[in-house]
């Protein structure tokens, strides 16, 4: 178990450094020093403003490898770009000049209050959903079901938004537009919303997705002894099935958990949420590459966490694996 | 080159037609001289009796064809499109489905023609608006599919059929583009490189492949197990003539079933990216930008409702019936899981 654990870790390495490499790629090697610092400072700026914020950002450095004399070979921009980021120094926001560091901190909870509730909510609806399908499965109602969760599916997740702020806020008053407050049980009115869209956003590929599975599951032999033994239909779906595909569900759940922290990019823009969607919306807005660069290797670290987390949690419920 | 695509020759209409029909042929030809085999067959005849999977076919047809006359040239600067509903006059300002006057309540203005649908803030038919953006779509997700189908899929093939190193390196190459969020990397391209249909159509490229690439890779590892490759290497054919002529065929349906539902995904991910401002650029009729133009008009007062309930019916109608082709065609090709 210990090898295997170490291997997966040393996994997660090679692809860190591809991430970096095709951040650096995206965001440097395409773009000149003097254009990024046109993006900053606004395309009129004098020469030697742009002069002073293109070195004291070090742009002016070589890209891979520092091969002029005098100069040690990795005071490159690559090489600091991960020497910066392996120290978890996330960089300045390009427009204020905040710590992106503190930024992040300060947006997760936000997005936290956000997704977590949504996550859970819409985990047991779709569960239940899902197996209610499972236990009329081929029937006309089945097949009403998928129809609905492949509709639901076909809507841009911006028009569920736009119909949830308009009519549901608006026109009917049931909830503040848009908001966020700190302090506990009165800032959850403004989560109700944001939270409620959430869950109706994912609900039809999930359905769809956990139907797939425990459909899988009820084709195996286990069940026909169960059956054959007189296990009654609810009890067979609710102990056998779930319990089973719970644990091909769980290792797919794993690798979403941390991914949490991000938060939701469109509804965290329309309901002025301020967290890390939010954030990373604003930045697109004003052309913030900073936070956006940040943001791409915030969301791949976690990524890659929930990756190997799963591979983990896969050995620790299915032995086998660790041979590989 | 440059100064032959901008000439008066290949600016006519004649020639711009002949284009576009000819390049669909041989993409057609293409596809149908791969997949001629009894698999396929028995597919397209259990896909004859699906109800939903002919229906959705129509409609996508339709769809097809309403942009396919948004591309035939009738004179220099019009299409059959535009000819067509040229009928449809532009106004001065708001209107609503079959008004006789302009949405005022100061200076209600007499309309020059009747429109289905309405018109927009600057006074132009949704309806045109609507079946015009069907042509984006369809550029959008052609461009992207032509660019990401034969990455997907070779790159695929060769991880599932040379493994060893080259099966290492594909896998940590589409870990890598899938660990960044799909949504992320596209709005960076898109901040990063000038704002285009072709970008577009790069970074949707970019990200689309991954799924299609991992399908293939286990399918092909799967068919490399079978006696039929074996027997084909002992002939002592080539690994290119292997992979094209013998494993190609046979994740081919892969393919087709990718390509429809990843068109559907094409078209939601184009509105998504308009609505955050680095998707069509300014000017090009897409339901993505009619949804966001849409989105301040609703707390208008009367309720400017016509454009959103246009192209979102529009969009909706069209990813719909793409992923219930899908569905059925995954089921065609593979009655047993369904």
């Amino acid at each position: 178990m210990f090898s295997y654990l170490l291997r997966r870790l040393l996994y997660a390495v090679p692809i860190l450094l591809g991430v970096l490499l095709l951040t650096f790629v995206l965001f440097f090697a395409t773009q000149t020093p003097d254009s990024l610092a046109a993006r900053v400072l606004g395309p009129n700026a004098r020469a030697e403003a742009k002069k002073e914020w293109i070195a004291r950002r070090g742009y002016d450095k070589p890209l891979l490898l520092n091969t002029q004399s005098g100069a040690t070979l990795f005071d490159s921009q690559f090489c600091n770009f991960i020497g910066r980021l392996s120290r978890f120094d996330l960089g300045l926001s390009d427009k204020t000049g905040e710590s992106l560091n503190s930024k992040f901190a300060e947006g997760a909870i936000p997005s936290l209050c956000i997704t977590l509730p949504a996550f859970l909510v819409g985990l047991c609806l779709s569960i239940g959903f899902a197996l209610y399908q499972v236990f009329v499965r081929n029937s006309a109602l089945d097949r009403l079901g998928t129809f609905l969760c492949v509709a639901l599916m076909s809507v841009p997740s911006m028009v569920y938004i736009i119909f949830g702020q308009s009519f549901l806020t608006l026109a009917l008053n049931w909830f503040p537009v848009s908001g966020f407050s700190r302090d506990g049980l009165s800032g959850a009115k403004f989560l109700v919303m944001p939270v409620l869209l959430m869950i109706v956003m994912r609900l039809g590929s999930e359905v769809r997705l956990y139907r797939a599975i425990f459909i899988e599951e009820i084709a195996q032999d286990y069940i026909r002894t169960a059956r054959a033994k007189g296990v009654s239909n609810p009890r067979l779906l609710l102990t056998h099935v779930l319990k089973n595909g719970l644990i091909a569900l769980i290792t797919l759940l794993v690798a979403q958990l941390p991914m949490l922290i991000l938060g939701s990019l469109l509804i965290e823009s329309f309901f002025g949420i301020p967290g890390l969607g939010g954030m990373l919306f604003n930045a697109f807005q004003q052309g913030d590459l900073a936070v956006v660069q940040a943001m791409v290797f915030l969301s791949s670290l976690l990524y890659i966490i929930g990756l190997t987390l799963t591979d983990i949690l896969y050995a620790a419920v299915d032995p086998r694996i660790r041979l590989y | 080159m440059r100064e032959f695509f901008l000439s008066p020759f290949f600016q006519s209409p004649p020639v711009q037609n002949l284009c576009v029909l000819a390049s669909l042929a041989l993409i057609i030809f293409t596809f149908i001289s791969t997949v001629r085999n009894e698999r396929w067959e028995r597919a397209i005849a259990r896909l004859r009796k699906d109800k939903t999977g002919i229906a959705s076919a129509i409609v996508i047809v339709l769809y097809l064809l309403i942009g396919a006359l948004d591309f035939v040239r009738i004179s220099t600067d019009t299409t059959a499109l535009d000819w067509l509903t040229s009928g449809l006059k532009r106004e001065p300002g708001y209107s609503a489905p079959f008004a006789t006057h302009t949405l005022s309540t100061l200076h209600p203005e007499l309309l020059r023609s009747t429109h289905p649908l309405g018109t927009d803030i600057l006074g132009k038919d949704v309806l045109t608006q609507t079946l015009k953006a069907s042509r984006t779509a369809l550029i959008i997700g052609g461009l992207t599919s032509l660019i990401y189908i034969p990455l997907g899929t070779l790159l695929g093939l060769a991880a599932g059929y040379f493994r060893r190193r080259t099966d290492d390196l594909i896998t940590w190459l589409y870990t890598t583009v899938y660990s960044i969020p799909e949504i992320i990397l596209l709005v960076a391209i898109m901040m990063l490189f000038q704002k285009s249909l072709i970008t577009m159509s790069i970074a949707l490229g970019v990200t689309s492949w991954v799924g299609l690439c991992r399908l293939i890779r286990g399918e092909t590892m799967r068919q490399s197990g079978r006696q039929y490759v074996a027997a084909a290497r002992a002939l002592g054919q080539s690994h290119w003539r292997i992979i094209t002529r013998h494993l190609l065929p046979n994740v081919m349906h892969l393919v087709l079933i990718n390509f429809v539902l990843g068109f559907s995904g094409i078209v939601l991910s184009e509105a998504i990216l308009s609505y955050l401002g680095v998707g069509s650029p300014v000017g090009t009729a897409s339901w993505g930008t009619m949804i966001d133009g849409a989105r301040s008009e609703l707390s208008r007062d009367p309720t400017i409702w016509w454009t959103l309930t246009a192209a979102t019916s529009a969009l909706f109608i069209l990813v719909l019936a793409l992923n219930l082709l899908g569905d059925a065609l995954r089921k065609a090709f593979d009655p047993k899981r369904g």
